[in-house]
């Protein structure tokens, strides 16, 4: 019969245990009970802050946590081990349930730290370690911005060490200024030195987040509603809430309740095969003190569960030390450090490249004879890590200094890597097994990799790496754009830009094969579009557009059209709303509200466009871009202008934009919004550059989509002008438009660009390719070359007639078309149409 | 006794009227409706007009190109690309349309029905 193992906590290394043994376990020999405190099983602790981008617990929850369909685990939730009886081998849950084991493993993890400071335990104080956690501090600042007093919404975390500029950055998501107070001299004290400290300080206040370091917090009181934080040195904050970050102590306590030793600064004390004094009871993770410490960082947690589940069933594993390097992204700004980055080595170097202009400070530390790597730290650009990291112990590939100088590294490649260095520490995957699985696996791809081999699925800090090593390892990841064009739409874009070749037929002659087909047509249609090649059905190019293109409206399944014209920001007179009715009354089109704020007019023929058109022009109307990969609406509230607590115009904005980027042609379409306070009716961080106002200025988020995949926008600067806002805008999009694939929206467009959301920020907000000029005189010249495509048509006899049913017949309506009726509006059928396929 | 009914060519439209790499759409007698294609190279194809998977009368609206060096057409609808010299759908090769006669006499495009 089964044996039982008891796991109390179901964290992310309690949960690692549990999969390693269901795995190895091949006799299935143990059944398997896990008792745990939180209400929802195991989910993604490292990732929590991302947490604030969805609120959907789902997106952090660790694959398979659930056992849905494994008879030998049972998952207790949210009822806690309150004891532990070791004579009887049995522990009791607060609910008062008993579990007899035969063996027991701590995995209780640590609970945060809260300084004894006078009102800690104020309502309005938390700490930052689950989801329930950050669950109840959304709510109170929810309540805080909607409480609508004067003055700023802020928020003070105690800590500025990785977890508090984390917490920084959740809070500032949530709309609340920041303050971070660290009692040490500077930030994250624990990984970087003083150089590095004071860059990241410098970069985190440009990021709109108050720092206050080497000072306490003194006293927290309730002041008039909000709270009121004195800090040591006199000043006084004044909060709508404070978050505690200062540290995590290990959670032993019920080893100290059974009487098993802890170690001399807490944690459960195990030898190096994770076993306590008790050798029925195992401890692992956060909790446990192995080898004098204990560890605060998941990859030693999952080695320790790996250690534990071997010797559980009968084998000899034990722990190997850990690396307790660390890479972030803390609001943007890159921070790593590994190895031993104080250089606490008596002999150890350190060569400092410190360049205050742009923003970098790096650090190696090596060996006397300067030729073994010991460590290092990279604050503002850590994109050397990947490469380095693993050469920690090794020899160094060239002179340090030549690494650290800018285009050092271009001398080292992923070649100068040891197969045995780990390339992901987070599931100690080496440089081996991941080549091994590329070339004896046939892993062709990034997420081909990740699943064979798990390495990149925690952190996400070395895929990278992963790239590179496909590439070095001769797999090219193919950007051909189809079969006509071996080049990707970013290098066609450059390629016609710089050639100013001005049709597809030259183009294709010159740079392709064949004759083109249905991508590669329209893809260079739009590229043409975006460098002003004229009207869209102007000569060539009428037969390269898609057909929502080619007749300037959607078609619908039965061959018809649909008609959308343009409503800037949503805004509309009621005459205009009467013309659209009277258009749609006269024409017989079928109308709806689109959810994109305007109106939809369906079921035009082709013929009967132009007649529409006339109308609708001659009204004042445009076109509204529906039909193309183009910039589609800006949506709006109404903002200052009506709304109570609008706090800039945001109807006036949304009309700007909106007008602003009309007709630019785009890899895909290209959806924006403008809320005029941060309860976001217009829904701006949908989409791909949403604008939030502040009380200063507007908030600008990017890469935002609905759709399949839908992803909220990103913060890339905040409290701008307007003027600076549309700057950054114009220089987004043409970078956008540039460099994208086709059918690529913004929110792919970032995730898959190296560097992510900092790269971008660092090429449209700090220029760092110098770019920024030509990317805003493209805009420029888009906004003065504008004309409307509708209107062209109706002037140009040659185009006009293109819209007909029948060369032969050109005013017969298709015979095919009918239409029923249904709530009071017509409706297609497609009764008309012959069966044709043979299937 | 079979009556063979002897077919004509129906003049359609000056060739120069449809431009290169294009379709048109052309209505028959018994409201049949073919789409006239004009190649890169100057080649004539006809096919039924209608888009057997989407069965909307759209198939002369689709982009025209080639796959693998054939000419083909692709619905506008739902992409399925179809080899204007025979039909058959290249996404799909159980599916097939119907093709036209086509020629060009004195400038101008000519089809018939099968
Ligand atoms: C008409 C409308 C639905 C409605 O009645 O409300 C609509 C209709 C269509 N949408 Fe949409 N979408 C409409 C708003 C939206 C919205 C809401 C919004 O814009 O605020 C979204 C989510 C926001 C977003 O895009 O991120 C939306 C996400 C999509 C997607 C998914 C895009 C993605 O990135 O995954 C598609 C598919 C695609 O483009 O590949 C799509 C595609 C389509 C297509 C083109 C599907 C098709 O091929 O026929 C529909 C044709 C429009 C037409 O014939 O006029 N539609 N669609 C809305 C037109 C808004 C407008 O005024 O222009
Ligand atoms: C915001 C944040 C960011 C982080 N970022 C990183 C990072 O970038 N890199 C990194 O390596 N690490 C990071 N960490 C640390 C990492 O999350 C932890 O090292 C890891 O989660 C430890 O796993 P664990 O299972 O030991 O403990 P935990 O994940 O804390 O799990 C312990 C579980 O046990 C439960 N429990 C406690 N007592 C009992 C009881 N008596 N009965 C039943 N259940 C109990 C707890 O409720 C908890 O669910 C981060 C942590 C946080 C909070
Ligand atoms: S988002 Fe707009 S409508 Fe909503 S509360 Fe703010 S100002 Fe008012
Ligand atoms: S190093 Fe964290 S996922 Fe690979």
């Amino acid at each position: 019969m089964a044996r039982t193992m008891v796991v109390v906590g179901n964290g992310m290394v309690g949960h690692k245990l549990v999969q390693t043994v269901r795995d190895r376990d091949a006799q299935s020999s143990w059944r398997i009970v896990v008792l745990a405190e939180e209400p929802r099983p195991a989910y993604d602790r490292v990732a929590l802050s991302s947490y604030v981008d969805t609120w959907d617990p789902g997106t952090l929850s660790l694959p398979g946590n659930e056992f849905d369909d494994d008879d030998l685990v049972t998952l207790r939730l949210g009822d806690p081990v309150e004891t532990v009886d070791r004579q009887n081998r049995t522990v009791a849950t607060v609910s008062g349930f008993r579990q007899h084991y035969d063996v027991l493993v701590l995995a209780t993890g640590s609970r945060p730290f809260v300084p004894p400071v006078p009102g800690h335990d104020l309502p309005g104080c938390f700490v930052y370690r689950t989801i329930d956690d950050l669950d109840a501090i959304r709510a109170a600042a929810g309540r805080a911005m909607a409480s609508g007093g004067p003055g700023r919404r802020a928020g003070m975390v105690v800590g500025g060490g990785l977890l508090g500029l984390e917490a920084a950055k959740a809070l500032r998501d949530m709309g609340l200024s920041p303050h971070v107070v660290e009692l040490g001299p500077r930030l994250m004290p624990l990984q970087v030195d003083e150089g590095g400290g004071g860059l990241l300080r410098r970069l985190i206040e440009k990021l709109d987040v108050t720092v206050h370091t080497g000072t306490s917090t003194e006293s927290i009181q309730r002041d008039s509603g909000r709270l009121l934080a004195t800090l040591a040195g006199g000043t006084e904050l004044d909060l709508d809430l404070v978050v505690f970050s200062a540290g995590v102590r290990p959670n032993d306590a019920l080893a100290r309740s059974c009487a098993l030793p802890v170690g001399a600064r807490g944690g459960v004390l195990v030898d190096d095969g994770c076993r306590t004094d008790d050798e029925r009871i195992y401890a692992i993770g956060e909790c446990a003190c192995i080898g004098d410490r204990v560890y605060g960082l998941v990859a030693p947690g999952y080695a320790m569960a790996e250690v534990a589940a071997d010797r559980i069933l009968g084998g000899t594993a034990s722990f190997p030390g850990a690396d307790t390097s660390t890479k972030l992204k803390l609001l943007g700004v890159d921070v790593a450090s590994f190895g031993d980055a104080h250089a606490t080595d008596e002999h150890a170097l350190e060569v400092v490249f410190n360049d205050a202009v742009s923003g970098t400070y790096k650090k190696l530390v090596v060996s006397d004879d300067a030729r073994t790597l010991l460590g290092g730290i990279f604050v503002g650009d850590a994109s050397e890590y990947t490469l380095l990291r693993p050469l920690v112990g090794g020899e160094l590939p060239a002179e340090p200094a030549a690494l650290l100088a800018p285009d050092g590294n271009a001398s080292m490649g992923v070649d100068a890597v040891a197969d045995a260095a780990q390339i992901c520490s987070c599931n100690a995957v080496t440089k081996g097994a991941i080549t091994s699985a590329i070339t004896d696996d046939g892993c062709d791809s990034v997420p081909s990799i990740k699943s064979r081999t798990r390495a990149g699925t925690s952190c996400g800090s070395c895929v990278p790496m992963l790239g590179k090593l496909l590439s070095s390892c001769g797999v090219e990841q193919s950007k051909a754009l189809c079969e006509h064009f071996k080049q990707s739409r970013a290098e066609l874009f450059e390629i016609i830009q710089a050639t100013q070749i001005s049709t597809f037929s030259e183009l294709i002659a010159k740079h392709g094969t064949g004759k083109g087909c249905a991508i590669c047509k329209p893809a260079v249609a739009s590229i043409l579009a975006t460098l002003g090649n004229g009207h869209i059905l102007g000569g060539e190019q009428a037969t390269l557009q898609d057909t929502n293109d080619h007749f300037l409206a959607n078609m619908q399944k039965n061959g018809t059209y649909s008609v959308i014209p343009r409503i800037p920001g949503g805004e509309i007179t009621p005459d205009k709303l009467i013309v659209l009715g009277e258009v749609a009354k006269d024409f017989g089109l079928y109308t709806k509200i689109t959810g994109g704020q305007r109106i939809d007019m369906f079921g035009a023929t082709v013929e009967e466009l132009p007649y529409i058109w006339r109308r609708l022009v001659d009204a004042g109307f445009e076109s509204g871009h529906a039909y193309g990969k183009a910039l589609r609406t800006v949506k709006s509230c109404v903002g200052t202008t009506w709304c109570r607590y609008g706090q800039q115009d945001s109807v006036g904005l949304a009309v700007e934009l909106e007008l602003r980027y009309r007709g630019l042609r785009s890899p895909h379409k290209l959806k924006s919004a403008v809320s005029g306070c941060a309860r976001e009716c217009a829904e701006a961080r949908g989409k791909d550059f949403g604008v939030i106002a502040t009380e200063n200025g507007w908030n600008l988020y990017v890469g935002g989509n609905g759709g399949t995949m839908p992803r909220h926008a990103d913060l890339i600067v905040s409290d701008v002008d307007t003027e600076t806002l549309i700057k950054i805008i114009d220089r987004f999009l043409m970078f956008y438009v540039r460099t994208a694939d086709r059918l690529q929206r913004t929110a792919p467009w970032i995730e898959e660009m190296e560097g992510g959301l900092d790269h971008l920020r660092a090429v449209i907000v700090d220029d760092s390719l110098g770019i920024c000029d030509e990317l805003e005189a493209a805009m420029a010249k888009h906004v003065e070359n504008y004309s409307d495509e509708w209107k062209g048509v109706l002037e140009d006899p040659e185009k006009l007639a293109r819209f007909t049913s029948f060369v032969n017949a050109p005013g017969t309506p298709d015979p095919t078309i009918s239409f029923t009726v249904e709530r009071d509006q017509k409706v297609p059928v497609l009764l008309g149409v012959p069966e044709v396929a043979s299937r | 006794m079979t009556m063979v009914a002897e077919q004509t060519w129906v003049a359609v439209c000056p060739a120069d009227e449809v431009l290169r790499a294009y379709g048109v759409a052309a209505l028959l007698a018994g409201a049949e409706q073919v789409a006239i294609f004009r190649t890169e190279d100057d080649e004539f194809f006809a096919l039924s007009n209608i888009d057997p998977f989407s069965r909307a009368a759209v198939l002369s609206r689709g982009i025209v190109g080639d796959r693998g060096g054939l000419p083909v057409v692709a619905s506008p609808i739902y992409k399925q690309a179809f080899d204007l010299r025979t039909g058959v759908c290249v996404d799909d090769p159980d599916v097939t349309v119907p093709t036209y006669p086509v020629r060009v006499l004195d400038g101008v495009v000519q089809v018939k029905s099968p």
